[in-house]
Parts: C-alpha cells; structure tokens; sequence
C-alpha cells in the first residue's frame, strides 16, 4: 500500500480496472461485434462476408414493422398498467406500513423469487381454457362460448405486466418513502385539499421513483419474448422473438443483428426524449 | 311535519356519511390486500401444483395431492444436472461480479478522478439495455472468435450482467458511509490497509452480502442471455423453457417452490434482523 499511498492519483484507475476491463471485453466489444455483424451479407452456409450492407436495416425495418410496433405498444401498455397498479400499493405501503413496512415490501418482491419462466407457466395455467378465469368470463358473457385468453394481446400484456411489476413498485416506495409527511401535512394546514396536496406535494416528490420505475419496466418489457411465446401465439410474436428465432434457429445474424440494434436505438430515443421531457438527472446516478 | 322529517333523516344520514368515512379511509387498504393477493397468486399456483398427481402429460390441472414429486425430485431425466449447473453458475459469478462492483464502487464513491462520467455511463448501459441485445451481442462475440460454447461461456455471461448491480448495491450504502472512521483510525497510525481491512470492511460488508445475494438471485433466475450463450449446457431456466414445449412436469414445480421458499426465508431474517438492530439503535439513543 506504500505504493499507492505514494501516487494516490493511480488508487482509483487501479480499482476499476479489473471491473472496467471485464464490462469493456464482454460488454461493450460484444456490442461492436453485433455492429460489424449488422452489415454484413452471404449465407450461412457459404459465410457472411462484411459489406457495408445497410439494407440489413432497411429490410429489418420493412419487414418487420408490425412486430416493432407491437413490443413498443404492449410493452407501453403494460408500464402504464404497472404504474396503475404499483403507485397506490407503494404509497399504501410507505404511508400506512408503519413497522410492519419492510416485511410488506417483501410481498412486492417475492414474485422475483419464483424462477421468471415458472411464474410465467404459472399464467398459463391461471388463464388455460379450462381454468377459472376462461370458465367466469364465458359465465358472464364477457367471452363468447369459444373466447379464450391464452393466445391473445391481452394474456402477454397481462404477463408482461406481472413479470415487470416489481421494477415499477420499488423505485416508487423508495421515492415516496422518502418524503416528508410535514411537507403534506403543511399543504393542507395552508388550505390544499387532500387531492391538491397530492397533486402538488406528493405526486412530484415521487417524480424520481416514478421515472426510475418506469425505464426500468418499459426496457426488459421491449425486448421481451417470454411472454408473447409462452402466452400468446404467433400472431401476438414481439421483436424480441424474431430476433431470437433469427439467431438461434435459422442462423441468419446479419438481419438479426441489425433488429437488434434497430430495437437498442427505438429504446434508447425514447428513453432520451422521457428523461428530457420529465427533465431528471436520477438516472445515471 | 318538516321539522320532524329532518330531525328523522338526520342520523340515517350520518350513518351513510360514517359509513362513506369508513370506506374511503379503508379504500386504499383494501385495495392494498387485493394487491397483494393478486401479486401473490401464481406462486401459490406454483407452490399447489407442486403437490399435484397429474393424471396426464400435463401438469395443468389439478387431480390429487401427493408428496411424490418432492420425494423424487430429480426423477426427470436433466433436472439434477441442470439445477447444479445453475447453483455453479450463480455461485461463481455472484462472486466474482461482487469483488469486481465492490472495487468500482469503492473508486466512484471515494476519488474524484478523470473518467468518472463515463465510468458511470459504463455501469448504467448494461442495465438499460434489453436482455437480449446483451445476449445477442455476447453470442456475436463468441461466433466470431470461435469459442467454445458451455461453462465458460455461461460464467462470462452472468458476470458480465452482474457487475452493474453490485456496483449500485454497494454504492448505495457506501455514499452513507462516515469517512471520519477512516481518518480516525488512520490517525491512530493505522495503515491504508489496516485501515481498509478493520474499518471499511466490516462497515460495508453488510452491502457485500447483499450485493452477492443479489447476483445470485439474478443468475439463477436469467434465461435470455443464458440461452443464448449456453451451447449445449443447460441451467435450470433453459430445463423449463425445455419442458414447457411439452408439458413441464411438476417437478419444476418442487425445485421453483424450493427457490422460493430459500430466498423468502434469506429475505424475512434480513428484515427481521434489521428491525432487531433498528429497535436496539433506538433503545441506545
């Protein structure tokens, strides 16, 4: 230690650099290699060659338009059911939790203890045609005598729903937890009703909490191919199955590669635009 | 006759206003263990159909409790070897991603250095980009240098999705972390690493546990990257993505009830112990 005590300008470097090394090796190289892999073309079976072919982009785009906009539509569907869900549950839990809130707030968590694709299987079986749910909604009409919820846009937004839920309802208890009481409590001495407290006081204090919860569900939401593979069928397919079938059963990477950095980008400008709009420098800590 | 009428309607009418009083202050409440029921109700599916004696291939509906499936847990041909891979996995890159965030953490929280930025850009990257272009990319990378797919490729894998997290575990607690401490006992002619060894440490290891627990828990449980880096290996995850093709036996069932039940139990003494010590700091205050 006499060394670093001596060039304290190195301590740092010299920490981060296993940790850095390993992330820029199989994190950001990887990403490069996608890139390269993006433009090239041929076969697989006579390899594929680097050219500078763009219209992997063009193509992935043309023809797969309807599973882009399906993954950016479902998973912006279930992050605003998520949210829905989450805000009263964590401000319940925050304001009225009292001692007990810590063990509460295990509730939220213990759907991340049961392995993703059981409690998805789990699903499967809640909303099987012969299950309780299909049998109640044909009951009451809601289902016609056939209806089925398996193999439909809403079984995968359910399911993406529920798989994310726990992303959403952390960061938001941990934002309204930190909050003040007397601040509300002064909203409302001056007059603010219960309502416009919140509006005012509460609901911007959890601003943070509530971008957090969001990126962090909308995100794996995106790219997810679990859900519309396990729940739906392929008319309810993501990109993210595309992507999957494109690399691991019909080897054609170029195109695959391009969809996925087609998906990174469609992400990450929305992610931008979100955090530009809602103006949080939270993010990157 | 008014009169009368008025004085007759005036406590009905503060019962129907108590009994709004009531519900409204209960509302959120009750919606909480709604909440909380429908959070909860595909790991009791899991956990029930883990006493299931399927009549058939299909472990969908329920025809009979039995203690078999837990008695022979491992009698699905792959299920044995599979859950060891995964507990291998976990355990080593819950490891090795931990000493590797906890170095990071220590660099961004204690120095001011050139590079800081990025080097947090760097940790937030991999946790806003989809599982699967993370899974995509590592497998370009493996292709185009010809590695071997198994082990190896997996531990990589899981490390390289680990980092991040450890690194936000650990920082977490160690920006609320007095760095009097140090200089104390640096005063008291402690070395750097005495100092580190004796005082940082143990004042951090409780974000070490849990930043290891974390990773554990995020490796036993992944899938997308897993299957796309796995080659012929196969963790638990990919053993129900598997199975579920053709019906997942109940034995998946038996090892995600198994999970489930180790983390809650990690989970409720974590809490309970914190409480414990919260009470006994307030008793010493």
């Amino acid at each position: 230690m006499g060394f670093l005590h001596r060039h304290r300008g190195f301590t740092p470097y010299l920490l981060l650099a296993p940790g850095i090394a390993f992330l820029g090796i199989f994190f950001v190289v990887p990403l490069f290699y996608l890139f390269v892999e993006s433009l090239k073309s041929g076969s697989f079976d006579f390899g594929y060659t680097f050219d500078w072919a763009w219209s992997n982009y063009w193509d992935a785009i043309r023809n797969y338009k309807g599973h882009f906009i399906r993954s950016i539509e479902y998973a912006a569907i279930a992050t605003l059911l998520a949210l829905l869900f989450s805000y009263p549950l964590a401000y319940w839990i925050a304001f009225r939790g009292g001692r007990w809130k810590n063990l509460l707030l295990l509730f939220i968590v213990a759907p991340f203890f049961v392995t993703y694709l059981i409690r998805t299987l789990a699903w499967e079986t809640i909303l099987a045609d012969s299950g309780p749910v299909v049998g109640f909604l044909r009951d009451i009409h809601v289902l016609g005598p056939d209806g089925r919820l398996l193999a439909t846009s809403v079984a995968v937004v359910a399911g993406i729903t529920y798989n994310f839920l726990p992303f959403m309802a952390l960061p938001l208890y941990v934002s309204l937890e930190q909050i003040d009481q007397r601040l509300i409590e002064a909203a409302q001495d001056l007059y603010a009703s219960k309502w416009k407290a919140f509006l005012r006081v509460t609901l911007p204090l959890s601003l943070p909490g509530l971008v957090a919860g969001t990126l962090l569900t909308f995100i794996p939401a995106a790219g997810d191919f679990i859900n519309a593979q396990l729940l739906g069928s392929p008319k309810q397919h993501m990109i993210g199955n595309v992507i999957q079938s494109k690399f691991l059963e019909l080897t054609d990477y170029p195109s695959a590669a391009a969809m996925s950095f087609v998906l990174m980008a469609a992400i990450l400008i929305m992610v931008f635009a979100y955090a530009r709009a809602v103006g949080t420098e939270q993010l990157t800590g | 006759m008014t009169a009368a009428t008025a004085t007759a309607a005036r406590p009905r009418e503060s019962t129907l206003a108590r009994f709004w009083a009531f519900v409204r202050h209960n509302l959120l409440t009750a919606y909480a263990i709604l909440a909380f029921a429908y959070m909860l109700l595909p790991i009791a599916i899991v956990i029930a159909f883990s006493f299931n004696n399927p009549a058939g291939h299909f472990n969908y509906t329920w025809s009979g409790f039995t203690l078999n499936n837990w008695i022979h847990w491992d009698a699905v041909p792959g299920i044995r070897s599979a859950l060891i891979l995964s507990l291998e996995i976990g355990l080593l890159a819950s490891l090795i991603a931990t000493a590797l965030g906890t170095l990071i953490a220590l660099a961004l929280v204690r120095y001011g250095f050139r590079g800081r930025g990025a080097t947090n850009i760097l940790i937030f990257l991999p946790l806003s980009t989809p599982e699967i272009v993370l899974g995509a990319s590592l497998l370009t990378l493996f292709l185009n240098i010809n590695a071997q797919f198994g082990f190896t490729t997996i531990l990589i894998a899981h490390v390289m999705f680990c980092i991040s997290f450890a690194v936000v575990t650990v920082k977490a607690r160690l920006i609320g972390f007095d760095r009097h401490l140090e200089e104390a006992a640096m005063d008291l002619g402690a070395s750097e690493w005495a100092t580190f060894s004796k005082v940082t440490l143990p004042l951090i290891a409780p974000a070490i546990l849990a930043s290891l627990l974390l990773c554990f828990a995020i490796s036993i449980d992944d899938f997308v990257v897993t299957y796309f880096n796995a080659g012929p290996r196969t963790t638990f995850p990919l053993f129900v993505w598997g199975a579920a093709r053709v019906g997942a036996p109940p034995q998946v069932n038996v090892i995600g009830t198994a999970i489930f039940g180790v983390a809650v139990v990690a989970m409720v003494g974590n809490v309970l112990f914190q409480m414990r010590r919260e009470r006994s700091n307030a008793s010493a205050a």
